[in-house]
């Protein structure tokens, strides 16, 4: 489903601010993965988020959706295959337009745009439907803009627009960071429900240790723009928070630096 | 002192085009776009040379509204794909423009008395209210289609569209095309009005629309595109009344317009901004009021 192979990227390359963001990193994921990843700061995890997506290019190496070669395609070409998630929860909407015109801008992912109307009788009728999904009540706002909602409400807003379309990816970037405990939960769940039930392939990037052990099947370390460890899915089932943060400083030699780590 | 008022209204609904303009680069696509004063021009020479030509009145109109969407078309790909500054690219086609205009007109200031004229069947009145409703009406609706939405959202929130595969270099340019399209459009008519186009006609024009497009939604709301459009609408005819009655008080004249505009953007930028600020205060007040009373309550009844 993705592949990602020896792919590498520097900032300011050449310069005194040089940095290695990725170092030849290595990913297959397959139908139905679910992979968190963990890292200290700068380790990376971002970056390559930025370069599945297509924010960045890579300097080195391949990226492959389905069998196809995308690294050197548009951010904007590849979203037909991919959904994402922001941290920031009003990065993933459109503030001053309604949540049903949010919706009708996500439900055309990867399809032309053309002059036909985009909320219309029928389509509104499927997105009451999955509004209603999320047990919060949106599907009575439909018409109002989505800057009134709470940061919770707009991520929860963001996940459903991110998936209903059934990307081959989702990449979510630590969707649940900036909101208040409750709230993350919230998403939390929904995101568990959601990647479940679509099967979806996801890679999600996390600062909550015991939120990484506990969701998906696999999960990826990083450090200093390496894949330091791969657990599968079997490994996967005994591990603990501190087991993890003795592999962390075993292979890195340091301890685990993160101002914003949630042991859990 | 009622004829110059119908004037202006007749006026108002020729810029309302320009206005409209205006409105779909500075708020939709949040993009400064200064080309306006150079395809307002550029809209009023092909408009008035193609009639002087002898081609009918309604085809120069139309073409002008191409001319223009080409103007701006090419703003928008000095911007998006030769990364060059928004505010500085509209200023590059603006310069550009004025040789452009010259070319296509000839010589500085051409008439067009005893031509064919768009106005000739029916009244100003008549023909600007259709234009100015058939351009709101389509933009109202335009906006709500797929095309249109994801041309809202790339002023609104640029990563979240590209994030659903919309390509915002193509809706930028499309967005100050269209804009510049109403403007040039614009220009064409007000030649065909005053009988005239010459090459200084546009000067000024990008702060007409901005004034027109801020006293509107100041007066009117813009909660809505609706509400937004039918508030440039009229916008565009109120900055021409009160341009109108500025110039019947007698120690103003004609050069002082400029400034006149300034002030008028000003007030209506600083008064609704004002206004927030008080009722805010007032509101803060009552309600700290209100919480120490139901406090003193409390505390009165635990003794």
């Amino acid at each position: 489903m993705l592949k990602i192979e020896g792919v590498s990227k520097l900032f300011n390359p050449g310069t005194v601010d040089e940095k290695i963001a990725l170092l030849n990193a290595n990913l297959h994921m397959k139908q139905g993965d679910f992979v968190t990843v963990i890292g200290s700061n700068g380790a990376g995890k971002s970056t390559l988020m930025n370069i599945i997506s297509g924010v960045m290019k890579p300097d080195a190496g391949n990226i492959y959706i389905e069998g196809t070669e995308v690294s050197q395609l548009s951010e904007y070409s590849r979203s037909k295959w991919i959904g994402r998630v922001f941290q920031d929860p009003m990065a993933g909407t459109a503030p001053r337009m309604t949540i049903e015109e949010n919706l009708a801008i996500a439900y055309k992912r990867g399809k032309p745009r053309g002059f036909s109307f985009g909320v219309n009788s029928k389509n509104r009728k499927v997105f009451r439907e999955e509004l209603s999904r999320l047990g919060i009540g949106l599907e009575n706002r439909m018409t109002a803009k989505v800057g009134l909602l709470s940061g919770g409400e707009r991520q929860a807003l963001s996940l459903l627009m991110a998936t209903f379309t059934r990307p081959q990816i989702l990449l979510l970037d630590e969707h649940t960071a900036a909101l208040d405990p409750a709230r993350a939960e919230l998403v939390t769940t929904l995101t568990e429900n959601i990647v479940r039930e679509l099967n979806l392939t996801t890679l999600m990037v996390t600062h909550n240790m015991e939120q990484a052990i506990r969701l998906g099947n696999r999960l990826i370390m990083m450090d200093k723009g390496k894949i330091i460890l791969q657990v599968d899915e079997a490994q996967k089932q005994g591990l603990t928070v501190e087991r993890l943060l003795g592999e962390f400083e075993r292979i890195s030699g340091k301890k685990m630096a993160d101002d914003r780590v949630v042991l859990g | 002192m009622l004829v110059s008022l119908v004037g202006a209204v007749e006026l108002g609904l020729l810029y309302a085009l320009m206005a409209l303009g205006v409105y779909i680069t500075f708020r939709i696509l949040d993009f400064p776009d200064l080309t306006v004063d150079g395809s307002f021009t550029t809209g009023a020479a092909i408009g008035t040379v193609m009639t002087i030509a002898g081609s009918p009145p309604w085809l120069a109109v139309i073409f002008a509204f191409f001319g223009g969407a080409v103007a701006g078309t090419l703003t928008g790909l000095l911007h998006t794909k030769g990364k060059v500054n928004g505010l500085l690219s509209g200023i590059i086609m603006m310069i550009a423009l004025y040789s452009i205009n010259l070319r296509i007109l000839g010589k500085p200031n051409v008439p067009l008395r005893g031509e064919a004229n768009i106005f000739d069947g029916a009244s100003v009145l008549t023909i600007g209210l259709i234009l100015a409703v058939v351009a709101k009406i389509g933009l109202d609706l335009f906006f709500k289609t797929n095309l249109g939405l994801s041309l809202r959202a790339t002023g609104d929130n640029s990563r979240m569209i590209r994030s659903f595969g919309a390509n915002t270099d193509g809706t930028i340019i499309m967005g100050v095309a269209l804009s510049n399209a109403l403007v040039a459009c614009s220009g064409a008519l007000i030649a065909h009005s005053q009988n005239a186009a010459n090459n200084s006609m546009g000067i000024g024009m990008i702060v007409i629309g901005l004034a027109s497009v801020i006293i509107g939604e100041a007066i009117f709301g813009a909660k809505t595109i609706f509400r937004a459009t039918l508030a440039v609408v009229l916008g565009a005819i109120i900055y021409r009344v009160i341009y109108a009655l500025a110039l019947r008080v007698e120690w103003l004249d004609a050069q002082d317009m400029k400034l006149i505009t300034a002030v008028i953007i000003v007030g209506a930028l600083v008064i609704p901004t004002i206004r927030r600020a008080i009722k805010s205060k007032s509101i803060a007040k009552k309600r700290t009021e209100e919480v120490l009373s139901s406090m003193g309550q409390t505390s009165g009844g635990g003794s």
